[in-house]
């Protein structure tokens, strides 16, 4: 099994008197397409966020190719290689197809290059990378269109394309299926594919089964802020305390083939 | 050039200059209602090292604006802690506490102001609007300027894409501090007096306004806002006693038809696709 790129070492985190972690510890191979799952309130995003820094783990630790992440603020992991999306689409608004993107671009070290008046240029590195990254995902018909005008399918292909931009090596996707219909959702997971073959991890939170089996090789469950399974897809079928967690404790000999 | 021109160009140069200045703020998403006192520091600024410490117009308009600059860097770290609304009422009473500062003391003349012993042209403050507008544009296309409309939209992505907000927001603060800054310096040698009367209240509303209803998604809209706000009054001298009431009429219908402000993104692409068939390939 090659290194893996994200661990997670016993992490908990609790709200006041909530406990919404507690010990999750997993570990997601490079180049693997691994999912998290779990039913409604597992703690999922609550991880998401741990993972990526808006707030701190109350106890454990989360590394990144083995460096502990503590210390490092929201702002900085972007740079030490790991970008997300977000449940609810969060791109901004009054910006153009082609400025959201070139937002992820804002990682890269180098202050000159924050000076350069890319706006005004026809036609800059900058602007033609991003152009670049549209086009291979297939999104090149509106780069200049305001994103708050686009369909909701094609805005959440563009916050991955953004995060893309950042040249990461893992990507947390929050439910980047939900709200797309069946014939969206398959170019979704042909997109991902396409992402995870440049040599993105992916780390996906997601409800549809049908999308994750088809998607991902590795799978994790969550259930009450603990992690109850952890292996192949495969198998995430046949264990006894997932079918609990899911099923209210019938053991169902079919399977389900749609948890959520 | 008639001399109502000229005041007129003088008045819409100054009133562009101050407006960048709450724009810059506003654009990174922190709503200024302080104007009137960065306007006010810059003008006694000007006032103090010109007449008491005999510095020639270049050299005071220059140590007016870095002053400017200088309050609005220090002004962002207790501003900073508010946010929405009681941004807006901190910002005002900064506004106030500066004005108080100014009647208050005898070497800044008190009510009775400052006589200036410098004056300018209207050519000075021409070139200088028009300095200032080729760099607000230049600013607002760069990554920076990218990152300030980030943190405008969305300041927890912002983040996480990796700007740095908070440095993103004091500078927004320190750049607007120095443009109200060399706004008030400029309004100074013209007029030949400063007066604290002058930055009041309305002034500080008007400004914002300027901006709001400009629209703060471009770098356009104080520019228009400031024209709409400056020039429309004087063409409605016509009818002198109907005048603010029409101008007050025309502002709510302009909230009402354009909330975001008269110049918007979707505007300008609407308008670039009209102008170039190829517009939406590579605008």
């Amino acid at each position: 099994m090659p290194d893996p790129i994200l661990r997670l070492e016993g992490v908990g985190k609790h709200f006041g008197g909530v406990v919404v972690l507690e010990d999750v510890s997993f570990d997601v191979a490079k180049g693997s397409r691994h999912a998290l799952i779990g039913p409604n309130g597992a703690g999922k995003t609550t991880l998401f966020n741990v993972i990526s820094g808006v707030f701190p783990p109350d106890e454990g630790i989360v590394r990144l190719n083995g460096n502990d992440l503590a210390g490092q603020p929201s702002r900085k992991r972007i740079g030490l290689g790991m970008a997300r999306s977000f449940q609810n689409i969060r791109l901004m608004p009054h910006l153009s197809v082609v400025e959201n993107v070139m937002l992820g671009q804002h990682a890269r070290p180098g202050l000159l290059s924050k000076l350069k008046p890319v706006g005004l240029m026809p036609s800059s590195r900058e602007k033609r990378e991003a152009l670049d990254m549209l086009d291979a995902f297939g999104l090149e018909p509106h780069p200049g269109q305001v994103v708050g005008n686009l369909p909701y399918g094609v805005r959440k292909k563009i916050e991955v394309v953004r995060a893309l931009m950042a040249e990461p090596q893992l990507l947390l996707l929050d439910e980047p299926a939900a709200g797309l219909n069946s014939s969206e959702t398959a170019a979704l997971r042909d997109f991902l594919m396409q992402v995870n073959a440049r040599g993105v991890t992916l780390l996906v939170v997601e409800h549809d089964m049908p999308f994750v089996n088809s998607l991902c090789q590795q799978v994790t469950v969550m259930n009450f802020g603990r992690r109850i399974y952890d292996g192949s897809a495969a198998g995430v079928r046949e264990d006894a305390a997932v079918l609990e967690a899911y099923l209210g404790g019938h053991r169902s000999k079919e399977g389900s083939t749609n948890a959520a | 050039m008639s001399g109502y021109a000229s005041g007129l160009i003088a008045i819409m140069g100054i009133n562009v200059i101050f407006a960048y200045g709450i724009y810059l703020t506003a654009a990174a998403g922190q709503l200024n209602l302080g104007g009137a006192g960065f306007q006010a520091i810059g003008a006694y600024a000007a006032a103090i090292l010109s007449i008491e410490l005999g510095f020639g117009i270049g050299m005071t308009i220059v140590f007016a604006t870095l002053f400017g600059g200088l309050v609005g860097f220090l002004i962002a770290f207790p501003m900073l802690r508010t946010r929405g609304v009681y941004m807006v009422l901190a910002t005002f009473a900064f506004a106030q506490v500066v004005v108080g500062i100014i009647l208050n003391s005898d070497t800044l003349g008190g009510s009775m102001g400052m006589i200036m012993t410098d004056y300018v042209e209207y050519q000075v403050i021409l070139g200088a609007a028009l300095a200032v507008i080729v760099f607000v544009f230049y600013l607002m296309s760069t990554p920076i300027g990218l990152a300030m409309r980030a943190v405008h939209d969305d300041e927890a992505v912002a983040d996480l894409m990796g700007v740095n907000k908070r440095a993103i927001q004091i500078g927004a603060f320190t750049l607007g501090g120095a443009l109200a800054g060399l706004s008030g310096a400029l309004y100074a040698f013209y007029f030949g007096f400063v007066e604290v009367q002058y930055f009041n209240a309305l002034l500080s509303i008007f400004v914002l306004l300027y901006v709001l209803i400009g629209g703060t998604q471009t770098a356009w809209g104080p520019l228009i806002g400031t024209a709409f706000f400056t020039l429309i009054p004087e063409a409605l001298r016509i009818g002198e006693d109907w005048r603010f009431l029409i101008f007050g009429v025309l502002i709510v219908l302009m909230m009402i038809v354009r909330p975001e402000g008269i110049i918007t993104r979707d505007l300008l692409d609407r308008l670039w696709l009209r102008l170039s068939p190829g517009g939406r390939k590579n605008a």
